[in-house]
């Protein structure tokens, strides 16, 4: 087998905690990141029974503030901004014309016209640049603060009673998708209750300079509920067996809001958005492909970027797979991939080619898992 | 980490174990602690040849599918089925238990990698 090396990554200002603590590196989205430290399986399981933290700051960060913030933004994305309470975050597709995606999002209402958006580390330059591009002259200020943001994710049933050690604000009513302004450790935070998971969690955006001493207290305190550090392979993992799509993987410019499943986050009741004529047009004509979920039946691994064949024996290519992966709670090899829409029904049978081979796999129902406790 | 004397290895992370025309083959233990969690395997049939760098199977983790490389040219002569039964289980013995294939040697080619030198490889951050 080979090992590659990469050069040039950018590195989190926690990076030396990850070399502490024997995480192993790899490039990621331009970043040297930590793909796993104990392991994949024993760190999916530290999130789905306990709690586990993530260092996720490659993830950018955008600030829009300023008269008219609320519409600029509301012409940006497909979801309805103007229905964000303050203190509420919303998750967002960001489209171009034609209504494929320039990226997902995270919008949290800061004030009346104060966001604060969370977005891709594969995306930072591009979506600033599409902001800065569709911003009025006069009004609305951008500020990409991604370099002075690190961002800590907290995850799984005992985030709560581990967050509340180490936290000034009192968050225990604080609901899915709200979030909360306060100290963390004696260091100010924005302490979100949102996560890529599907567990209860939390996702802590604190300054940079102020991320090693947070994520050391963090585990210190864990320590009783043995909170592990967890790496990208867990995240990848976790984040499949809810259904969550990853930008770059099951969703691109290459694929619309509709196909990639993000219609219920696409309100076309709002006023207009960018992407919305042609989405509006895809709903009315209906979708040639589609996001599906599948589970395979033969022993194998789909992953990204295998083909998908309607029949064992024949040509008839159908689609091809978007991410994959053994599923540790649920026991199975579970994926998603874009299928043309005959294909795309629950029960529908696939063949996936996996070197050379075509392996049987059924479309199945999203989320894999379904007992998670995010919404609890 | 342990690299057995008795051994050679390539660069790119098998161990062969010779012993006249015959050899067994596996992957070091420093290779399955890079791919973490091992899920599957895809091994070669019995009475299959290669050529020394020949491709010989994948190896898959959670995260990644990684191929399989000959040490050296011969024909396989057996493989280990618990080890595709139970693919966590090369985690646990790389050296021993967790070998792959057993081979009928051909030709042995001359770059092959000491204990000594196999280590100073892996130190040097590849």
């Amino acid at each position: 087998m080979s090992i590659s090396v990469n050069e040039k990554l950018k590195l989190t200002p926690l990076y030396e905690e990850h070399l502490a603590l024997n995480g192993k590196m790899v490039p990621f989205a331009g970043w040297n990141m930590p793909v796993q430290y104990s392991g994949v399986v024993d760190e999916h399981k530290a999130v789905r029974n306990s709690v586990g933290i993530f260092d996720v700051s490659h993830m950018g960060e955008i600030i829009v503030t300023g008269r008219g913030a609320l519409d600029y933004l509301q012409n940006l994305v497909t979801n309805d901004v103007a229905k964000l309470q303050i203190g509420q975050a919303q998750y967002n597709a960001l489209c171009y014309e034609n209504g494929t995606l320039v990226d997902d999002i995270i919008i949290y209402r800061r004030g009346y016209d104060s966001f604060f958006i969370c977005v891709n580390a594969s995306n930072i330059e591009k979506d600033f640049a599409w902001l800065k591009e569709h911003c009025p002259k006069k009004g609305v200020i951008l500020e990409n603060v991604s370099d002075d943001y690190a961002q800590i994710a907290i995850q799984g049933p005992k985030s709560r009673e581990l967050i509340t050690k180490v936290i000034d604000v009192k968050i225990t009513d604080l609901a899915y998708y709200h979030f909360a302004e306060g100290k963390v450790l004696g260091i100010p935070a924005l302490i979100a209750r949102t996560g890529y998971t599907g567990e209860l969690g939390y996702e802590i955006y604190v300054p940079a300079s102020a991320a090693a001493k947070i994520w050391k207290g963090l585990l210190q305190v864990g320590a009783e509920y043995f909170v592990k550090p967890c790496g990208l392979g867990a995240r990848d993992t976790l984040r499949l067996e809810v259904g969550y799509l990853l930008y770059g993987n099951d969703m691109d410019s290459t694929t619309t809001a509709l196909e990639c499943g993000l219609g219920w986050v696409t309100k076309f009741d709002k006023s207009n958005f960018i992407g919305k004529e042609a989405l509006l047009k895809q709903k009315e004509l209906g979708l040639s492909k589609k996001l599906i979920a599948f589970e395979m039946q033969d022993r194998a691994i789909g992953r990204h970027g295998y083909k998908i064949f309607a029949t064992n024996d024949g040509e008839q290519e159908i689609g091809f797979v978007t991410s994959g992966c053994p599923a540790p709670t649920v026991g199975k090899n579970i994926g998603m991939a874009y299928v043309t829409q005959d294909y795309s029904k629950m029960g529908s049978q696939i063949w996936i080619e996996i070197r050379g081979e075509k392996k049987a796999a059924v479309v199945v129902k999203k989320p894999f898992f379904v007992h998670g406790s995010a919404q609890g | 980490m342990s690299y057995p004397n008795e051994l050679k290895y390539t660069k790119e992370h098998e161990w062969i174990k010779i012993e006249g025309n015959n050899a067994t083959i596996g992957i070091t233990k420093f290779a399955i602690e890079q791919l973490g969690d091992i899920v599957f395997l895809d091994l070669p049939k019995v009475g299959s040849s290669f050529k020394a760098g020949g491709n010989f199977g994948t190896i898959e983790s959670v995260k990644t599918v990684s191929d399989l490389f000959m040490p050296v040219t011969c024909k396989v002569t057996e493989v280990n089925q618990s080890a595709i039964d139970s693919p966590e289980s090369l985690s646990v013995d790389a050296y021993a238990k967790g070998w792959l294939i057993k081979v009928e040697i051909e030709n042995v080619p001359a770059d092959l990698l000491s204990a000594h030198e196999y280590e100073n490889y892996v130190v040097g951050g590849n």
